[in-house]
């Protein structure tokens, strides 16, 4: 692989741009790996990318059904934060954000994180008490995060309307390294790499099906054909269902369509992200320039990747009052992603019923700052078999012991 | 998405409430054991496709079970829980 650098884009200025290469491979499958990862997200492409790093192992497939990076991992609005409440999550959640800060340099790939500081809104008197409460869990987790006051909160974001009359700012819980990444770059990178280190990444390979022996895994039904493996890796998102369906057990994961749009590009008016929870929406500016929008997830289970229009309506609706300035922008585009919500809306890194047989999924509509995290520990536990400590509260078995890790109260919303 | 309430008819999706798949309604003897308690209450099919749930209509307060299409948002049919369970 050639590296990028401000050397190489002088030179290869010089030679009429003839001399990039393709960023990754795209070879035929072999017939066997010794680890296949399904779905070519960012959890799944990290997770490939720390077995090769940290463990040697690269005698490993990624498959796709359709081009990586297309599923929530290109669908998001790529919130970095890590101000989550209990233990188990501001560990992992706190890894990937420490990760995602020279991630850039550990691709070759500019991620373009942006540490311009994340701010979740107190619009009750409720969730005062709910941030202060995560901001001293934060400090005796080791999470920097601080609560501020409305003034603050103007100067840090002064197109907010802080004396609404309906829901006036009380105060935010401030996350300063909390941030925004380019989600396609992360898929990217991390893809450049784990073909860099010989991995294969098959993409427009459908698995339809799950092959085992003794109740241990032994392959892949795909549209390209059998492809065997010593162990498999599950990180399909929303479909984990179904892929769990073909490995023949059930998952305590339901599939919902989560939705987000962008406006017409302005010029730059806010240099932070902004998470109004109460009523349900969120708000940074793009480099390019467009309002980021983000809502509430469908009311009910699909798999259709558009979500309800109403939705739409009720985001915008209510993120007018909080931010009176986009009440006449047009909106470009709207889109959906299939989110993967499991009861305590926590994420699920853990062994299953088949032998060899791991997954990763359960991380709804927040899993996209997890990324780098995410993968660190499921290689980890694809490596050894067994969940490491960053994932070893994360099993599948917590339902049944009534061992939560209760994040739902804590955020409440889509991020 | 509109659903049929059986005793108002035909009404827009907005006014009713989610209340998860239909599975709710069987709910297992006080000591069918662990594993069957937490088939009950955690592990579901979530299908792509064909599915059973439970809508609450709102204006009347009825219990409805909805046999829809959770790729395609069709509405195949509804009957009221007071019905099949009484
Ligand atoms: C609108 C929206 C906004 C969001 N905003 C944020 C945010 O601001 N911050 C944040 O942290 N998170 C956010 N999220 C959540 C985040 O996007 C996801 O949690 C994360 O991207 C999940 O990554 P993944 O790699 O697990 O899944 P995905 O990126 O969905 O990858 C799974 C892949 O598996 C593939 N696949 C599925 N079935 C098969 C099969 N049978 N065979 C082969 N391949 C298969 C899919 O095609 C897909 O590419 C948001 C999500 C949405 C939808
Ligand atoms: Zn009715």
């Amino acid at each position: 692989m050639k590296r990028y650098s401000a050397f190489a884009v002088a030179r290869e200025g010089l030679r009429h741009h003839a001399g990039w290469e393709r960023a990754w491979k795209s070879p035929a499958p072999k017939p066997s790996y010794d680890v296949i990862i399904v779905g070519a997200g960012g959890h799944g492409l990290a997770t490939a990318y720390y077995l090769g790093k940290n463990f040697g192992i690269t005698n490993v497939a990624v498959i796709e059904k359709g081009w990586l990076g297309g599923g929530n991992t290109g669908r998001n609005t790529t919130i970095i934060r890590s101000n989550y409440l209990q233990d188990p999550s501001a560990a992992i959640y706190e890894k990937a954000r420490s990760l995602y800060e020279d991630l850039s340099q550990d691709l070759n790939y500019n991620v373009m994180f942006s540490p311009r500081g994340v701010m979740m809104l107190a619009q009750t008197h409720h969730e005062i008490r709910g941030y202060q409460r995560t901001a001293h869990a934060n400090a005796l987790q080791g999470v920097e995060t601080e609560f501020i006051g409305p003034e603050r909160v103007k100067e840090l974001c002064p197109i907010i309307e802080t004396r609404g009359p309906r829901y006036p700012v009380l105060g935010a819980l401030w996350q300063p390294r909390g941030g925004t990444a380019r989600h396609d770059a992360v898929a990217w990178g991390y893809a450049r790499a784990c073909s860099d280190m010989g991995m294969d990444i098959i993409q427009k390979c459908e698995v339809t099906g799950v092959t085992q022996e003794g109740g241990q895994v032994t392959g892949v039904e795909t549209t390209k054909g059998h492809i065997g493996c010593t162990k498999l890796g599950i990180v399909v998102a929303g479909h984990s269902g179904v892929l769990a369906d073909m490995a023949g057990f059930r998952l305590p994961i339901e599939s919902v369509a989560l939705q987000a749009l962008v406006s017409e590009p302005i010029k730059p008016c806010m240099d932070v992200v902004v998470m109004a929870n109460t009523v349900h929406g969120y708000m940074s500016q793009s480099d390019k320039g467009e309002m980021v929008i983000g809502g509430g997830a469908d009311g009910y289970n699909n798999y259709t990747q558009r979500g309800s229009f109403h939705h739409i309506e009720e985001t915008v609706r209510a993120l007018i009052e909080t931010f009176p300035i986009i009440s006449r922008l047009k909106m470009l585009r709207m889109w959906g992603g299939i989110v993967d919500m499991t009861g305590d809306r926590s994420p699920i890194i853990s062994p299953t019923p088949l032998g060899n047989t791991f997954i990763n999924c359960g991380w709804g509509t927040g899993g996209f700052k997890a990324i780098p995290g995410s993968g660190w520990a499921t290689a980890e536990m694809i490596a050894r078999g067994t969940p490491g400590p960053l994932a070893a509260e994360f099993g599948l078995n917590r339902f049944r012991e009534g061992r939560f890790i209760d994040e739902s109260v804590a955020a409440g919303v889509a991020h | 998405m509109r659903i049929t309430c059986p005793y108002c008819g035909e009404r827009d999706i907005r006014e009713f409430t989610y209340r998860g798949h239909a599975l709710a309604i069987a709910r297992p003897a006080p000591d069918a054991g662990e594993a069957a308690w937490d088939d009950y209450l955690h592990l579901r099919d979530n299908p792509a496709g064909a599915t059973q749930d439970l809508w609450h209509h709102g204006p009347c307060g009825a219990w409805v079970i909805v046999d829809r299409d959770t790729v395609t948002h069709e509405v195949a049919g509804s009957k009221a829980v007071a019905e099949v369970k009484r």
